[in-house]
């Protein structure tokens, strides 16, 4: 008895040192979000609460929690209010596995790359719930553009991380880093890195690929109906997926936590400190995105991922397995 | 002609001189203000917060004639009048309602003897309802915070009225 208890005390301990940075991340990135997207447009973005307004996130957060939260008369009340917690729970149970360094991850399972795939394909669900018992047009609207465009894309990011377990011949994270110590895969992958980074901006739901909560069109998408702390949790799930999102692609591509080169000034600075910055990198570049490129028609969005990307990482699958099959560099485990 | 969009399309070349724009642009300076401490230039013509204004020897000006109240398109203002001991007529009652007024300006033009004005003051937001419902002591007591602002105003647009 009592050795299950230190088990779930040992466990719940190591949650927690995990999830309490992940959570003050995300709302610094959503500060950071906001301004890099004023700085472009040559606004001050929040600069008030806290030093350059750091704090912003966390007043808006003490907002939401004192905010009442309506439940619509018609709607499916469970689900209804199910489906925030859903988008926030699968959008943080996800980081179960990133590691931080060789030994900083709670859970090193050997499949970590398909339990990351499966569980981010899971938020699709939060979504689709949201939307549905919402009992309202908008929101329905959304879910139904949302899922549609998760789905898509999660088709051609599958493919691309084909890719990357072809060069590296194993399903664990910490495997993927360190087949990477001589050379980072966006140099022989780059363009699947680059279909990897939009596929992920559409799998975020960020801008340009946005149309799930397109203004114009659909007020707010599936949040319409939401408010108080439940709106604010499908906003920290999105955050936090496209935390994850950059991570994965840290992970991938920019070659986890090892520094560019293995020398003085680089190895200097702790190993997870590397993943942190690689991290902000592809989020910094996320919120130019947002800053400079209009919203994708729908038909061009679909266009985009079935008639361009999926043949594409599909072609370059061919490719890399063919090269690395003649030239004899295939994995050996 | 064709081949040279495939190449532009799939190498993403205005993807990327919008991203070297937009890098660009975040070191440039701001267009905007930094609001609650600093603040835009204010027109002298500028209708903010109402005032009552007295004379320099502390009478006040207003000498009850009403026709602010009758030009008031919103219906904002109600005024009472009684001749005083000294057999002038001034007010007995002067109210505001802020939130019917529509800053419009006419009560302004209309004054023969520059006794109600618009300051330049816009931060006047209350609580609640009750505070916005302005009444005579409340405008006179505008009137002699803002009084050098609102001389120096009047003087600047005198030329153009």
């Amino acid at each position: 008895m009592f050795e299950y208890l230190n088990i779930i005390f040992l466990e719940s301990y190591k949650v927690l040192f995990m999830l309490l940075p992940v959570l003050t991340a995300v709302a610094l990135m959503v500060w950071l979000d906001r301004r890099v997207w004023a700085f472009v447009q040559k606004r001050r973005g929040p600069n008030v609460v806290g030093p350059f307004g750091l704090f912003q996130s966390l007043a808006d957060a003490l907002k939401y929690l004192f905010k009442e939260i309506i439940i619509p008369a018609s709607s499916n009340k469970i689900i209804f209010i199910l489906a925030p917690i859903v988008t926030m729970t699968l959008a943080l149970v996800a980081w179960a596995v990133i590691p931080f360094n060789e030994s900083l991850v709670i859970a090193d399972i050997n499949v970590g790359i398909l339990y990351l795939f499966a569980v981010s394909s899971l938020g699709v669900y939060g979504i689709i719930m949201g939307g549905w018992a919402s009992n309202s047009k908008y929101p329905f609207l959304g879910s139904i553009r949302s899922a549609a465009q998760m789905v898509s894309y999660e088709v051609s990011i599958g493919v691309i991380i084909i890719n990357v377990l072809l060069c590296v011949g194993s399903l664990n994270l910490t495997d993927i880093v360190l087949a990477q110590e001589n050379l980072w895969f966006i140099i022989p992958l780059f363009p699947m890195f680059v279909i990897f980074f939009i596929s992920a901006l559409a799998e975020t739901n960020r801008p340009p690929f946005d149309l799930p909560e397109a203004e114009a069109e659909l007020v707010a998408g599936y949040q319409t109906e939401y408010s108080g702390m439940m709106y604010a949790m499908f906003w920290l799930g999105e955050y936090a997926n496209i935390l994850l999102m950059c991570s994965l692609g840290s992970i991938l591509f920019l070659g986890g936590w090892l520094p560019p080169i293995e020398s003085f000034p680089f190895n200097f600075i702790p190993d997870f400190m590397w993943l942190i910055l690689k991290i902000l990198f592809l989020f910094i570049l996320f919120s130019l995105v947002k800053a400079i490129v209009p919203r994708y028609r729908y038909d061009q969005l679909m266009k985009l991922g079935w008639k361009i990307f999926l043949p594409m990482s599909l072609i370059w699958v061919v490719i890399t397995a063919s090269y690395l099959f003649y030239f004899d560099l295939l994995p050996s485990n | 002609m064709k081949i040279s969009r495939f190449f532009k399309t799939i190498l993403l070349l205005d993807f990327l001189s919008g991203l070297l724009i937009a890098l660009k642009e975040i070191f440039k300076d701001k267009k905007t203000i930094n609001y609650p401490f600093e603040k835009g230039k204010i027109s002298p013509r500028f209708r903010g917060e109402h005032a009552l204004r007295r004379y320099p020897n502390g009478e006040e000006r207003c000498i009850a004639c009403k026709l602010c109240e009758a030009v008031c398109p919103a219906q904002a203002i109600t005024i009472e009048s009684a001749e005083r001991s000294d057999g002038s007529r001034k007010t007995t009652r002067y109210d505001i309602d802020m939130m019917k007024c529509i800053y419009c300006g006419l009560c302004e033009e209309s004054c023969p003897v520059d006794a109600i004005v618009q300051g330049p003051n816009f931060e006047f937001s209350t609580e609640t309802r009750e505070e916005l419902y302005y009444n005579k002591e409340k405008l006179l007591d505008n009137g002699d915070r803002w009084e050098s602002i609102l001389a120096a105003n009047i003087r600047a647009d005198k030329p153009y009225r």
